[in-house]
């Protein structure tokens, strides 16, 4: 490749080179396409933006900018333009010719398509006076809204790739892993094992025939948690310089090649990461003799094949190997026999994520942020900034990156801006299937490693699902466990059968044919699930139920006793019945699947309760509220 | 014994498949993705070559095929409609949107229509939870799916 830069120095010059030919005050339309944004039809009218550009003749005026996710899902799809930093949100083709006439050829923010804050009315001009932006901490998502994810000189221009530069220029292995190690850096794909101690595991179990391997987990199966995609999808170079920069500290002489196992159902981030390869294989950033130093290291792209499993470290390097991704005991740990029983170094594409801004700010600087002393023991705390993804019945839905040991209070109401439609909160879930449901009075614990497992949880990959009075606790833990039980690879016992014994348990709870009996059933399973697993699949799957039973035990009871379901969610305990707001228009009377409906014209009609089947397309359908369910 | 359904399956494209890849074990997975998405399914004539091609049993080759969800034994359908039961769309009512169009489709989940024209699927989890609860027809995502809107889509589908 004529491009390819073959020093440590050839690199900074022509970031150089970059940073002259760009003119930051020139004007720049930056629209999100993240998975959110372009369901909403970002693409449109990013395509819209590039027409009215090419008719009125802009092309060397302005630049479209189609960027990775911005984060703030619910208001989507997303505009910037720079360099005012005008921020607009739920921007649709037919406001093209405004932004291009009034913002970018005349300066002027357009009010209609600002952020108001529905509790202050107060009107945001830049993405900083918007509360969901105001009260985090983006480092990893920093670039997301600013460089084209396709374009390695995007990258390369706000400094990508320096952190790699300054590591092969001048650290040895050894300096770069105890940086880690005092940055204190924890697994981020929920485990918080200490970064910097795995790698020097790694580094130094012996390997006979010379050969480490380095893996990325870009397998985010928990249901809720996206920030893993829109890492993968937003900044991919970010992720492939942090596992360059691993490769070099744990060492691999003998076959320098690392895998990176994106989940199947992220086509998108396949794209983004196979294309960043090719681009820095090209530039001579990865493949042989990196950057002239006479360092080794590429990387091969493993499609996941759609089995949440495969998260777990050892399911996913046998799914690497071309079996059937089912974990094995880790009597001895993959640092020392991993992938083809040689040493492997698997981490979570967050915490690669987090490596070049480790070597960039220094390991104090970044351990400076969040919870803990972490300069003695790398478990003493829990540093950096973790993503989440807040979803669920909150306000602001979307992808927050704030320091750690931020309270949830914090998380939810400061930047979710509190629950929706006014509805009380419930309880928040984290952790995914693994994680649990902590109440209200949870809300002011610090959200780190430590505390979340303390409380009966765990951070997992950070999805943070909130709950309000309209949720049913019971239904969230049949949920969870009947995901697991169609997930669970079916290797061992307790995993396999347990779960689907708990799951009869739950049914008979949510349908009002279970006893108190029941529950004293489902606990001493769940011990026995939690301790007799084989993987942490298992281990963790009784924690949805736990938690809720520990919390929430008037729910549970409220089933059993009365036959209720407060929230009314479970559909076997409600009760549908007609009011008088109904005007006999027959719509529920057509769409009943049971026809349970009896109704003439214009007269009130009633449901047969013996022939409802309680499925609640009466009470989605009519549109005067006319249905009551208890 | 060859059925008439498997005679129909053209191989020509399996080749170009198998020619992309190395013919290790390693490669199995992601031919057989490649192959689901050429045919829509993994059919067995495919799955016998795919084995005998890189070298290992055929009961590997369906170990594979019947444990990963990303494969289907058997033809789906022309449309395919997802239903998202990821957590956040599970809290804003989407178990409602799979029996609606369970109903409407006369298929349960991960079942085809008799003429192969539209595959219902649930799946766990695409990431869009601020858009919940979502609907995934022909790869188009639509968000804040309601029963009505759940028709016409389905509507707009029929053959």
């Amino acid at each position: 490749m004529t491009r390819a830069l073959t020093s440590v120095q050839a690199l900074g010059a022509f970031r150089d080179s970059l940073v002259a030919r760009r003119d930051p005050q020139k004007p720049a339309v930056s629209v999100c396409a993240g998975t959110g944004c372009v369901a909403c039809g970002a693409l449109k009218l990013g395509d819209a933006l590039r027409q009215e550009v090419d008719q009125r003749g802009l092309g060397d005026k302005l630049e479209v900018r189609i960027n990775g996710c911005h984060g703030f899902c619910e208001r989507g799809p997303l505009v910037v333009c720079h360099p005012q930093g005008y921020f607009y949100q739920r921007v649709q083709p037919a406001d093209v010719a405004d932004i291009i006439e009034q913002t970018v050829l005349a300066g002027k923010p357009i009010e209609r398509l600002q952020y108001v804050d529905p509790v202050a009315g107060t009107r945001a001009v830049r993405q900083e006076d918007v509360g969901f932006y105001k009260h985090q901490l983006r480092w990893l998502l920093e670039y997301n809204g600013r460089i084209d994810p396709t374009s390695i000189e995007d990258y390369i221009a706000v400094g990508g790739y320096r952190a790699l530069a300054g590591v092969l220029g001048g650290m040895r292995p050894e300096d770069v892993i105890a940086l880690v190690r005092q940055s204190g850096l924890r697994g981020r794909g929920g485990g918080g094992y200490p970064a910097g101690v795995k790698w020097a595991q790694c580094r130094n179990a012996p390997a006979a025939d010379g050969v480490r391997y380095i893996i990325g987990n870009g397998d985010e199966g928990d249901p809720g948690a996206f920030m893993d995609r829109s890492l993968m999808e937003g900044n991919p170079h970010l992720i492939l310089e942090g596992m360059i920069i691993g490769a070099y500290a744990i060492g691999s002489p003998g076959n320098p090649v690392g895998y990176i196992y994106v989940r199947n159902e992220y086509p998108l981030a396949v794209e983004r990461l196979t294309l960043a390869f090719q681009q820095a294989r090209e530039l001579g950033l990865l493949g042989r003799n990196i950057l002239g130093t006479g360092f080794d290291f590429d990387i091969r792209l493993n499609r996941g094949g759609g089995a949440f499993v495969c998260g777990e470290s050892t399911a996913l390097m046998a799914s690497i190997e071309g079996f059937a991704g089912q974990p094995r005991a880790k009597y001895v740990h993959t640092v020392e026999r991993g992938l083809d029983n040689k040493p492997t170094n698997l981490n979570n594409v967050e915490t690669w994520a987090n490596v070049p801004l480790i070597v960039e700010k220094g390991a104090a600087a970044y351990a400076a942020v969040g919870t803990g002393d972490v300069s003695k023991d790398p478990w003493g705390g829990s540093t950096g900034t973790k993503i989440f993804a807040l979803v669920g019945k909150v306000n602001n839905t979307g992808l927050v990156e704030v320091p750690m040991g931020r309270t949830l209070r914090q998380i939810i109401f400061d930047i979710g801006g509190g629950i929706r439609d006014g509805r009380k909160f419930k309880a928040v879930q984290t952790g995914g299937p693994s994680g649990g449901c902590l109440p209200e009075s949870s809300l002011d614990m610090p959200v780190d490693f430590d505390h979340l497992a303390a409380a009966g949880s765990m951070m997992g990959s950070g999805g943070m699902i909130v709950m309000d009075d309209g949720t049913c606790m019971v239904d969230v833990a049949r949920y969870f466990v009947d995901f697991l039980v169609e997930e669970s690879c079916g290797k061992c016992v307790p995993c396999r059968e347990g779960l689907i014994q708990m799951s009869h348990l739950l049914h008979a709870v949510v349908e009002g044919r279970a006893t108190e009996a029941t529950l004293t059933q489902l606990e001493s399973l769940s011990e026995v699930v939690r301790d007799a697993s084989l993987c942490a699949l298992g281990q963790t799957a009784p924690n949805p139920v736990l938690s809720t039973l520990l919390h929430f035990k008037d729910e549970y009871l409220a089933h059993i006793r009365e036959k209720r379901c407060p929230a009314a969610v479970c559909q076997a305990l409600l009760t549908f019945t007609i009011n008088e707001k109904c005007t006999g228009c027959m719509v529920c009377f057509k769409e009943c699947p049971a026809k349970a409906i009896t109704g003439e014209k214009k007269k009130l009609h009633v449901i047969d309760p013996a022939k409802c089947t309680h499925c609640g397309v009466c009470r989605a359908v009519c549109k005067l509220d006319a249905v009551d369910v208890r | 014994m060859t059925t008439t359904a498997q005679l129909a399956v053209d191989l020509a494209p399996l080749e170009r498949i198998l020619a992309a890849h190395s013919r290790e074990q390693r490669s199995l997975i992601m031919i057989l993705q490649d192959v689901q998405q050429e045919y829509r399914y993994l059919p067995r004539p495919a799955l016998e070559r795919v084995a005998d091609a890189v070298g290992v049993s055929r009961s590997h080759v369906f170990q594979l095929a019947t444990f990963y969800r990303a494969f289907s034994l058997k033809p789906r359908g022309k449309h395919i409609c997802t239903v998202c039961l990821g957590t956040a769309c599970h809290v804003r009512g989407a178990p409602r949107l799979v029996e609606h169009a369970e109903r409407k489709a006369g298929i349960k989940a991960s079942e085809t229509t008799a003429d192969l024209n539209l595959t219902l699927e649930t799946v766990n989890c695409v990431g869009a939870c601020a858009l919940g609860p979502l609907v995934i027809l022909d790869g188009d995502y639509h968000g804040n799916m309601t029963l009505a809107g759940l028709d016409k889509l389905l509507k707009g589908v029929k053959p």
